[in-house]
């Protein structure tokens, strides 16, 4: 009877709840649209502001304007080459030796690690990611620019510094600041945010599909390369831009031991500078003009090279999905 | 049969010796982390216990040459922007990414935010404080507090949208369809379901997004700039810890040195505390 | 009783008079004379109460920021000129005077150890002389032991007054540089080995960290460091040490009345003493502010410093104005702010 009696009209009471759930949930959904909308918005806006403020700049320049190594503030010539060069080699630098040293830090608190300990380091990796950029400038011109100019530097010179076509690269005095040193800073500062992305990210790759791994007779590190490392990709890059996107913006850890600069040079050890620095060194003073708008396409070069950063990623990703068969 | 054996241990002797590289590789790279680690802190240690005492609380910021003197105007003033910008970009962030997750898989909105959230993760802090500065600053005519929570906010809204979205989107679509075959509506399956199962992660986030913002120095140089003394106005220049850190530390002055250090070690430390806090908490509440 | 009420209002009044009328103004600008300003403001909030922040972003930065109205006065080593002052509204008047020496960071030299003129300084910061052991170095220090060693020049990063002072210094010695470099806030340094530090500090902190490099602060910056200060040939001849009596002896000559705008270089000045590279600071107004109060109390706050701040300044190595010029600022740039 009961059975019967359900499948009859629905009740008023049913009605009435179901028609205040209808207007809770259109409400649910404007509400959170209006939000992700206004996020969307502002983000715009500070893009929009941009290049409307770089474009004096560009229209005086042309496009030739990434690619000029002037930097005359007295008499009005400006060109973005010299800092995208150092945004982008100390970014490398950065990344160069940051990935591998996190992803085998991720591999060992994941896979090796004797579960007491476990807790313990990964929080003390996540200790890193809490330092402040700022120390990460004091530490790297007050205690490690001395000992990189004492110690590791005329190695440097000494070892790769005489292979033929690199030599270029580690010629040039021990100042100690310089692109190389601010590229070593800019990997100590990513390193753990890639690393405690990828720890996080590996933790989550189902123990089943380990297991069934191991359980064929893999060893740990096959299991890594072939189950968790395939499993996870869209993470481990997600984590990488992460990092990659700190490494591209950082002001303050840069600005202590780049040197500032406006040179270009063929050395790593030469003094240089970045986009950010100069917007933190120039732009408190820039009057409005070729320099404010210079300062500004310096900022929207910026953005460029992030977007296409972020675009490379995203079409990595998809040709990957594309190779296991996932998208056709 | 013999046959066989030998080409099956030449072949596991090779994947024995790359997973035994591998994995020493590993360790070595872990033993580095440490290394740093270890350097830093301890770095941070030496320098900056010696300046920890009860004057760091309640003293303001010292003029050159005089001597002594704290912190706390600094500590005030970026309990204050931080909490502020908190309160902002943590309904905002978290509200915004629910969006992108639950409704965001057909919605061309939620694509192109996803996107330029993804470009704005990477975007300097620099270029937020330049237009907070042309936007609040030069219209209001003043540098102000105000202007420097809102550069803050900026910059957490999209790692927490990033991230709510990313740990909501973890959780099992099952869960979700369970509720929903109970008859839930959306809004408490988001709220009570897939948002409390995703908590711990959502905390996380949003923590991650403070732990970002309270170092951040460069974004407040041109909106809240600094303040000698001691004011709880935000409406007005707002003394920070980053930016007097970033003042004192090259200064020639020893007690503005040992202060600069005394205010890396606290914002090190408060963050850490936040960070264990969080986990702590939350893993309880998980297994309760 | 009635009596007593009103005495006892009276009373209060005065005592809650400080902070009763206590103002909160903002300054911005050059990190040249910042150690004194700030200890200036600090006595003047002990003794009325008002909260005078100044923050040392860069002369450049001071004269934006006034010019954006952002502040209630901006400070320059970099004076502006009369045309300017007079196009945007605003009046300028030296607030403090001090020196500018060049620091270096060689093994086993010591403090005014090292002899140089202006040209040879020029062509050590134009890169022409690029080693420690060069000729040139060496004649002018005979039996000083310095150890050869590429230079690395230390500069500012940011548009600095500083930067202004000691380039006008070497332009006004040495035509090669005045026609290669010329002079102002921000110049093209052609050393190949050149390093920017943001403010006095970042150039302090460069030169005490980097082996053999050589800079320009302001003298406070390298005392207070205990840097390694290199001595100098003036106008006249003689080697002088930077210190406030040789600063001091240099802007003895300046009649700051007779400058329209007050702003001018004092720059290898003639005297005995005189200290080559000596500047001033410069304070700029607006004629017709926006706020009104602020004005009156920034007005107060440097009356307070002329009078009272005088051996806050020497302590730290600085040289107040002459009271001759105070008087002068007092009667013809004071009474043209309009604080009603």
């Amino acid at each position: 009877m009961d059975i019967t009696q359900s499948h009859s009209a629905p009740t008023p009471q049913a009605l009435r709840i179901a028609k205040l759930q209808r207007i809770q949930d259109f409400l649910f959904h404007g509400i959170t649209q209006f939000f992700a909308l206004s996020v969307l918005i502002a983000l715009m806006g500070i893009l929009i502001s941009l290049v409307i403020n770089a474009w004096p700049a560009l229209h005086t320049f042309g496009p030739g304007f990434f690619f000029s190594q002037e930097w005359d503030v007295v008499n009005g010539e400006f060109g973005g080459l010299i800092a995208i060069y150092g945004t982008v080699v100390t970014s490398l630098i950065a990344l160069l030796i940051a990935v591998p040293l996190s992803f085998g830090i991720a591999v060992f608190l994941t896979e090796l690690c004797p579960g007491p300990l476990r807790r313990p380091l990964g929080t003390a990796v996540e200790l890193l990611a809490a330092v402040p950029s700022i120390i990460y400038g004091m530490f790297g011109l007050f205690i490690f620019a001395p000992l990189f100019a004492e110690y590791i530097q005329p190695a440097l010179a000494a070892t790769l510094g005489q292979v033929p076509g690199l030599g270029i690269l580690f010629s040039g005095a021990f100042n100690g600041i310089g692109i190389l040193c601010a590229g070593l800073i800019l990997a100590m500062m990513i390193l753990p945010f890639i690393a405690s992305v990828m720890r996080d990210v590996f933790e989550i790759v189902p123990p089943v599909l380990k297991e069934s791994a191991y359980g064929i007779g893999c060893t740990t590190w096959e299991v890594v390369k072939n189950v968790v490392l395939p499993y996870t990709k869209a993470g481990v890059i997600g984590g990488v831009m992460l990092g990659l996107g700190r490494a591209l913006g950082e002001t303050m850890a840069v600005t202590f031991v780049i040197g500032n600069a406006h040179r270009l040079s063929a050395s790593l050890f030469a003094p240089g500078t970045s986009i950010a620095s100069t917007l933190a060194n120039e732009f408190g003073e820039a009057e409005a003009g070729n320099h404010l708008s210079s300062l500004f396409a310096l900022g929207l070069a910026l953005f460029i090279i992030t977007f296409v950063v972020l675009a490379c990623a995203k079409w990595m990703l998809n040709n990957m999905e594309k190779k296991q068969g996932l998208k056709t | 049969m013999n046959n066989t054996s030998n080409i099956d241990q030449g072949i596991f002797a090779k994947r024995k010796r790359a997973n035994k590289i591998g994995l020493t590789l590993s360790m070595g790279a872990m033993l580095l982390g440490m290394i740093f680690l270890l350097w830093i802190l301890s770095v941070l240690l030496f320098k900056g216990l010696s300046a920890i005492d009860l004057n760091l609380f309640t003293h303001s910021t010292p003029a050159p040459g005089s001597e002594g003197g704290g912190l706390a105007n600094a500590i005030v003033g970026s309990l204050l922007l931080v909490g502020t910008c908190t309160f902002i970009s943590t309904p905002i962030g978290v509200l915004a990414g629910l969006y992108l997750s639950e409704y965001g898989d057909r919605s061309r909105v939620a694509a192109v935010t996803r996107f330029v959230t993804d470009i704005m993760l990477s975007a300097p802090s620099i270029v937020i404080g330049l237009f907070v500065y042309a936007f609040v600053v030069a219209q209001a005519r003043h540098f102000s507090g105000w202007a420097g929570t809102i550069a803050l906010a900026l910059i957490a809204i999209p790692v927490v949208v990033r991230t709510t979205e990313n740990m909501l989107r973890l959780v099992p679509g099952s869960l979700r369809e369970a509720a929903y075959a109970l008859g839930t509506p959306k809004w408490k399956v988001a709220f009570k379901i897939t948002l409390r199962a995703a908590q711990s992660g959502v905390m996380t986030g949003i923590l991650l997004a403070l732990a970002r913002v309270s170092g951040e120095t460069a974004p407040l140089l041109f909106t809240a700039l600094n303040n000698q003394f001691f004011s709880t106005n935000m409406n007005a220049p707002m003394a920070n810890l980053p930016v007097v850190i970033f003042q004192f530390a090259m200064s020639p002055y020893d007690n503005w040195v040992e202060l600069a250090w005394g205010g890396a070690l606290l914002i090190t430390f408060a963050v850490l505390g936040l960070n264990i806090l969080a986990r702590v908490v939350f893993r309880e509440k998980v297994q309760a | 009783m009635k009596s007593f009420l009103k005495k006892a209002l009276v009373i209060s009044a005065i005592s809650l008079a400080p902070t009763a009328f206590a103002v909160d103004m903002t300054g911005a600008g050059a990190t040249f004379p910042y150690p004194i300003y700030a200890k200036w403001a600090e006595a003047f909030k002990a003794k009325t109460g008002s909260n005078l922040n100044y923050q040392s972003i860069g002369s450049s930065g001071g004269i934006k920021q006034i010019k954006a109205k952002t502040v209630d006065f901006g400070a320059t080593d970099n004076p502006v000129k009369f045309e300017d002052l007079e196009k945007d509204g605003m009046v300028q008047f030296p607030a403090i005077i001090g020196g500018v020496v060049p620091v270096i960071n060689v093994d086993g030299v010591k403090p005014g150890e090292i002899k140089l003129d202006g040209p040879t300084l020029a062509d050590i910061f134009q890169g022409i002389i690029s080693d420690w052991g060069d000729k040139r170095i060496a004649i002018m220090n005979p039996g000083v032991k310095i150890p050869a060693g590429p230079i690395t020049v230390v500069t500012r990063a940011d548009g600095s007054g500083t930067t202004a002072i000691f380039t006008d210094y070497l332009a006004k010695t040495s035509t090669l540089f005045k026609d290669s470099v010329g002079s102002g806030a921000n110049v093209k340094w052609p050393a190949a080995t050149t390093v920017g530090g943001k403010g006095n500090e970042g150039v302090a902190a460069n030169v005490t960290r980097v082996k053999n490099s050589v800079g320009y602060v302001e003298y406070a910056y390298a005392k207070k460091n205990k840097m390694t200060y290199i001595s100098l040939k003036n106008k006249d001849g003689n080697f002088v040490a930077p210190d406030d009596l040789t600063f001091a002896a240099a802007a003895a000559g300046t009649d700051w009345a007779k400058i329209p705008g007050m702003g001018t270089f004092i720059t290898n000045a003639s005297g005995a003493k005189s200290w080559p590279i000596t500047g001033a600071s410069f304070i700029l107004l607006y004629k017709n502010p926006e706020n009104k109060v602020n004005a009156a109390e920034v007005i107060k706050f440097f009356e307070f410093a002329f009078k009272d701040g005088k051996k806050m300044a020497e302590e730290l190595d600085y040289v107040p104005m002459p009271d001759a010029t105070t008087d002068y600022i007092r009667k013809n740039v004071f009474t043209k702010v309009i604080t009603k």
